[in-house]
Parts: structure tokens; sequence; C-alpha cells
């Protein structure tokens, strides 16, 4: 796994007094975390109580109606969004593209620096998450969680700080949830920050807790 | 500085090498653009009758119309598939500015479907009895002109994902702003085969037409997805 921590400089997310309005709903009102490289956040709460608007927030897809999301420590260049993964309930796949084709896509245009060799990238991702057999197959013919594993893919061939996980385990078998979980833990260890939002165990040891909705209700 | 722009020529192949594969691939680009092209033509000559004279003065404008609707027929999903499957959040999250992925987005289209229309142009020519140099004018003017269409219809390709709704809305809002292109680009073939005006009048605002919509088409396009990404 590559390492995101430079020298002894130390990232930290930050979002202060977070609200979000969607459809001229509320969906929640001064949600506040920091988080250090090496750690995660998990959100967890009902449905509807705002756990993907808040990561959509952090990626910079939509903006807070109050509130900022900050990184210190990271590329002063690039935003939040740039620096992040984001894999979020659809898959961003295309029907004609072999799985292969699919994911080299993605690792060239996501790749801020001139990558060394995104075929090989690209390879190095589907073996890791287990689809290194199907690379030829266009990505029409795959099941639910394979999908899923080839969005994962793509977060470990193109290295960027903070991974954006919606639910990760939907669709997953068990095997491969308990590789996500590995593939996670190691991201942390390089120096990484997740946030995931989730209704199960994800895996994450010292994860922080965010639990969205019960304040929000009040406001 | 030197990293950062090539990586962004990276991305931006790699951008047009993967909507013109997806073109070529499900037939939905190039093939259904000719034939939609090739039904057009062939059914005005049923519908005025068998007048070759006529179809000879009004070929140029028929061949027009017909490349007009055959590349806005393959627009309309250009961003909406890319939102419907999160493409477009990634694309969004991506190092490289929305406008100039708009512009790859549309030139990908073009060489797919109006290239090629452009290609079949003077083949259909022949169906319509038109004479050579209005063959070869028809088909250098829409060499000009279909850029114009594509980049105009981007704008409407991106309300699609805005309004989220798309079909026949599409074309009702683009087909008007695609007046110009069409008056000049008919009037500069005419001119060719001996119109009262030089051919060169009306072909360079043709040719101005394409670049000011080159400019102003992915600008729109991009404010328009980034409003409606909301």
């Amino acid at each position: 796994m590559p390492s995101f921590v430079h020298g002894k400089a130390v990232m930290e997310l930050k979002g202060t007094d977070l609200s979000c309005v969607r459809g001229g709903r509320r969906v929640f009102a001064g949600v506040n975390f920091a988080v250090e490289s090496g750690n995660s956040v998990v959100l967890t709460g009902a449905n509807g109580a705002g756990k993907s608007s808040l990561l959509r927030l952090v990626a910079g897809l939509i903006h807070p109606e109050q509130g900022s999301v900050a990184l210190t420590g990271g590329d002063d260049e690039l935003s939040v969004g740039e620096q992040a993964h984001y894999v979020g309930h659809l898959d961003p796949l295309k029907p004609a593209l072999t799985v292969t084709e699919n994911l080299v896509f993605w690792v060239r245009f996501l790749n801020g620096e001139a990558p060394p060799e995104p075929v090989s990238a690209a390879e190095w991702g589907l073996e890791a998450v287990g689809l290194g057999e199907l690379g030829h197959l266009p990505a029409g013919y795959l099941s639910a969680g394979q999908r899923r594993r080839l969005s994962l893919a793509r977060m470990l061939a193109v290295p960027r700080p903070i991974w954006l996980l919606d639910e990760p385990t939907t669709a997953l078998d068990a095997a491969a949830q308990e590789r996500l979980g590995a593939v996670m833990q190691a991201h942390l260890q390089g120096g990484g920050i997740i946030l995931a939002a989730t209704h199960g165990p994800l895996g994450l040891e010292g994860a922080q807790e965010l639990r969205l909705g019960s304040k929000a209700a009040v406001q | 500085m030197t990293a950062t722009v090539t990586a962004t020529f990276a991305a931006l192949a790699a951008l047009f090498t993967r909507d013109a594969r997806i073109a070529i691939r499900i037939g939905g680009g190039a093939m259904i653009g000719v034939l939609f092209f090739l039904t057009v033509v062939t059914l005005v000559p049923f519908a005025i009758g068998p007048d070759l004279a006529l179809l000879r003065r009004i070929g140029p404008a028929i061949l027009w119309l017909g490349a007009l609707l055959a590349s806005l027929l393959t627009l309309d999903r250009l961003f909406a598939s890319d939102h419907d499957d999160g493409s477009l959040d990634l694309i969004l999250m991506g190092r490289v500015p929305l406008e100039i992925v708009v512009v790859t987005k549309a030139l990908a289209h073009w060489v797919t479907t109006g290239l090629p229309l452009v290609i079949a142009s003077p083949v259909l020519g022949l169906f319509l009895n038109l004479e050579p140099a209005a063959l070869g004018a028809t088909a250098l003017t829409l060499l000009v002109g279909t850029p114009a269409l594509t980049f105009i219809g981007i704008i409407g390709a991106a309300l699609a994902v805005a309004l989220r709704r798309g079909g026949l809305l599409m074309p009702v809002m683009v087909l008007p702003m695609t007046i110009p292109v069409l008056i000049f680009g008919v009037a500069a073939t005419n001119a060719a085969v001996g119109g009262p005006v030089p051919f060169a009048t009306p072909f360079t605002i043709l040719c101005a037409l394409t670049l000011m919509s080159a400019v102003i088409g992915p600008f729109a396009a991009a404010a328009t997805l980034r409003h409606g990404m909301e």
C-alpha cells in the first residue's frame, strides 16, 4: 500500500458545523467531525439520516448550506474531493467496455501526476479484489458483487488519501467483506483517512462513530 | 506544472477513447446516426414525388435537415448516461476542469457521429439528383457546420441531466438554437451551385458560428452540469 505520510506532516480532515438541505428538507445540522491520518469515522443512523449526503458533501458533489470541510496537511492546490475516492451506491461502469478497460479508464482519468503504468496498476487492482481472471469480460456481465469489487479496485489502483465509502459491503460475499476490512486497515496504516457509512460491522478497529439523525431531528 | 499538464492530457485522451469505444461498440453512435440520415433522405422523395428538378433544387436543404436531426438523435444521452451510473460524480472529482471534459466529450461525439454523416452525405446526395459541385459543397459545409450542431447540442444534453428528463425535451430546446447554422449551411451550399451571393460570404459566417458555439457551448454545458448536480 502507498504511504500518505509525507515526513512528519499529519493530515486532518475536519468538518465544522455542517448542515445540509436536500429538496427543501433539512437533512442534518450542526454536524462536526475531525479525523487524522490513520483514523476512520463510521457514520451510522437510520435511513434518511443523511449519511450519504454527508459523504457527498465531503466529496464536494453537493454544497453545505452552512459550515465547511477542510483538509490540512494535504495538497493545498487540490480540493478535498480531488484527493478523495468516493464509492457510492452506483458502480460507474460501462457495460460495453471490458472489466480492464473500465478500470484502466478510471486510473488514467483520476491520476493527478503522470502514473507510472496505468495498465499494470489496473491489473494489480483487479488481482487484489479477485477479478484478475475476468479482465477481458464486458462489464455488463458482472454480478452486483463483482461490480462492487471493480469499484473497490479503483481505490487500490489510484492512490488517494481519503476514502469516502457509502455502504461498501453491499452485495459483497463474506470473503470479500473480510478482504475489504484488511484493505481498509492497510490504507489506515499507510496514513489514509476513511469515512464510511454503514449499517453493519465493517471491521474497522478503533473507528470513531458519528451518529446522524438523533440531533438533527431535534432542530 | 509540466507533469500536471501531461496528466491532464492523459486523462482527456482516456476519456476520448472511452467515449469513442462505447459509441462504436453499442452501435449507438456512428451506425445509428448514418442509418437515420439515410431514412430521412429516402423519405423525402416519396413525399415530394418524382420531380427530379425540384429534388435537385432542395437537395442540399434536405441533406442539412437530415444531418441536423441525426446528430441530435444521439446527443441526449451524452451526459445522462454518465449521470445515471455515477460516472459524472467521479468526473467531477477528477483533476481536469469540467469545461475541458465537456469539450473532449463533444469531440468524441462529433468524431463518432458527425464525421460519418459528412462522409455519407455525397452518397446520399446522389439519391437526390445533386450535381457534383453541390455534392462537394454540401460535404464541405457539413464538415464545417456539424461541429456547431454538437457544441450547441451539448447544452441541451447537459440540461437533460439538470432537469432529470431526457427524450424529446432536448431536441425541442436545442433545435431553435441551431437555426442560424442551418440557414448559413444551406445558403453556402446553394451559393456554390450558382446562387446570387458568392460562396465565401455565407461560408465564413458558418465558420464563425462554429467557432462561437465551440467557445460558448462548453462553458454553458459545464455551468448547467454543475448546477444540475446539486
